[in-house]
């Protein structure tokens, strides 16, 4: 890299992250200020586990996360084996706008139509309140399933279409020859969009907020209610623990993906050396 | 041993198509049409134009300090919203195409460290990061501690137009980068060489080999920047004080106030409005593609 280069990438990483470090300086303050630090301690640490409002919401959005996200793996990959084999242009076409939509959409949009159906619905069957945990959990699957089919659904043309047709020919049933041969080939598209789903499921916001019910709170919107009033170095904790806990995801996930890409290198090589030796 | 016809196997994947097909039925099409309801819906269900036609002619007055006048307070909010959101994506493009290019240009270990880095402020809830912002851009706060400390003086910045931009910006700024980069990393490097031998300058090279070759990260930058600047609704209320309404602010102010017919108009206009630009956008790349 250039000189000029590395000074630009410099800045704008210190744009990047010196939010964060002043967040994760200031958790670490004796004092309530958010802005002068007079002495370490882990006061607010102790505070936020002593808050079981937000302990209770951490706890409800990993539930949520969990539930949406697999049911839009699940759904996602059995859309987009369907989307693939569409023999009709037309209906592709339809399907493809239909699946973009939640993600041109401003989320906003998404949200509010959603509870405008929800609060039409609910009304129609009498109930007073027709937002819950449900509600959420559609929301979720609905703005998830996008990403999922995204992912798998150019795994699925990269496919090699004769594999499953000749497990077919060698007897397998469609639904074996699937599970055997399909599945793993578009494992990776899979994996990547569950973790997309499941990251999206855990930060959303502005859907979950038009689509909460008043007994279902989840951690971004117990953010927001935090810093409706003066906040204290307590979320700044929060903060900060999120932060090392998606570091070390990170870690976790490059290090496995590097651990993969030697382990096919290797076999790469073995087979290398075996064809030198074959054709010797 | 037993064969399955092609009309058994396309049954088959019809059946996989049909839970997500009932699905986005459900819950994508049919609340947008519920959206259209409500907008042209009063409270008893009566159809009426009553919501859309309080967006356009709906008034209020401003007085600043002496003088007062009289405005369109919706058609000023939406303008509003479109001016900070167009500065802000401007902005984006700005500081993101030079790194996008950076990137590209580096050593692949480099270039998976700086993506990796470029991504961790998205994993932060946008909620505490723009609460992060306004700690730092308070009239007590770090940053005019540092101005003070090097003699620039207390600016006053917070419930200001542009510390709903610097939030914006900081918020949206990775969207634009990561569209680009890839686009720029897949560029074949042969043909800048090309453009070089043949005697082509430096800005030539960026204005007639780079920058056509990257447009479609471009355009999709632009619009996952622009799309969700122009209906936020968070960061207009934590950095601009409440004082700028955005039509982000407009809507959630709405649904808060449980006024949900004219909360549907409001998106519906705002639904209206992005898919005509986005139309335009599309066609505007494709004709540029055709051209190229």
């Amino acid at each position: 890299m250039k000189p000029a280069s590395k000074i630009f990438t410099a800045l704008v990483m210190i744009f990047l992250f010196a939010p964060i470090v002043i967040l994760l300086v200031f958790s670490f303050n004796e004092a309530k200020s958010l802005s002068v630090f007079s002495g370490f301690s882990f006061y607010w640490y102790r505070e936020l586990f002593r808050d079981s409002e937000t302990l209770n919401a951490v706890k409800n959005t990993l539930v949520l996360a969990v539930c949406a996200s697999a049911i839009s793996t699940i759904m996602g990959t059995a859309a987009a084996v369907g989307i693939n084999k569409l023999r009709n242009r037309y209906l592709h076409a339809v399907m493809d706008t239909v699946t973009n939509i939640p993600m041109i959409n401003p989320e906003i949009i998404t949200g509010i139509s959603l509870m405008l159906m929800f609060v039409f619905v609910g009304r129609l069957f009498g109930a007073a309140t027709s937002l819950s945990f449900w509600t959420m959990l559609i929301a979720h699957v609905t703005f998830c399933l996008p990403y999922v089919i995204l992912q798998v659904l150019p795994k699925l043309q990269q496919m090699d279409s004769a594999l499953p047709e000749a497990a077919m020919d060698l007897g397998c049933t469609p639904l074996r020859a699937f599970f055997k041969v399909e599945i793993p080939e578009i494992l990776p598209g899979i994996v990547t969009g569950l973790i997309m789903a499941f990251t999206l499921s855990l930060d959303d916001f502005v859907i979950s907020y038009f689509t909460a019910g008043n007994g279902f709170q989840t951690l971004p919107i117990r953010i927001y209610s935090m810093t409706k009033k003066t906040v204290t170095p307590k979320m700044y904790a929060l903060a900060t623990i999120i932060f090392f806990v998606i570091l070390a995801l990170l870690l976790i996930s490059n290090l496995s993906d590097s651990d993969g890409s030697r382990v096919i290198k290797e076999a790469k090589q073995k087979r290398k050396k075996l064809k030198a030796q074959n054709s010797i | 041993m037993k064969r399955y016809a092609p009309s058994q196997r396309s049954l088959l994947h019809k059946l996989v198509l049909a839970p997500y097909s009932i699905w986005a039925a459900l819950f994508i099409l049919v609340p947008l049409a519920f959206v259209a309801y409500y907008a042209f819906t009063d409270s008893n269900f009566n159809f009426t134009f009553e919501n859309i036609s309080r967006f356009f002619t709906a008034t209020s007055v401003i007085s600043d300090g002496e003088s007062t006048r009289e405005v369109y307070t919706y058609l000023l909010i939406f303008a509003r919203s479109l001016k900070l959101a167009v500065i802000s994506t401007f902005i984006c493009l700005l500081m993101g195409y030079p790194m996008a290019y950076i990137m590209s240009r580096a050593s692949s270990r480099t270039q998976k460290v700086l993506v990796t880095l470029i991504m961790i402020p998205m994993w932060m809830n946008f909620l505490i990061r723009t609460y992060a912002w306004m700690t730092i851009l308070q009239d007590t706060g770090i940053l005019n501690g540092l101005l003070g400390f090097i003699g620039l003086g207390p600016m006053h910045i917070i419930g200001t137009e542009s510390a709903v931009v610097i939030g914006m910006v900081y918020d949206y700024f990775p969207y634009m980068i990561l569209p680009i980069y890839s686009v720029m990393a897949k560029m074949d490097i042969k043909l800048i060489e090309a453009a070089r031998d043949l005697g082509c300058n430096s800005l030539g090279v960026l204005r007639r080999v780079i920058w056509p070759l990257s447009l479609p990260g471009v355009i999709s930058g632009v619009i996952m920047v622009l799309i969700p600047s122009i209906s936020t609704f968070y960061i207009s209320q934590k950095l601009g004080n409440g004082k700028f309404y955005l039509i982000g602010d407009a809507i959630e102010g709405q649904y808060v106030a449980n006024n949900l017919h004219f909360a549907a108009a409001i998106a519906f206009i705002l639904m209206v409005i992005l898919l005509v630009c986005m139309a335009f956008m599309q066609r505007y790349a494709n004709k540029k593609a055709v051209a190229a």
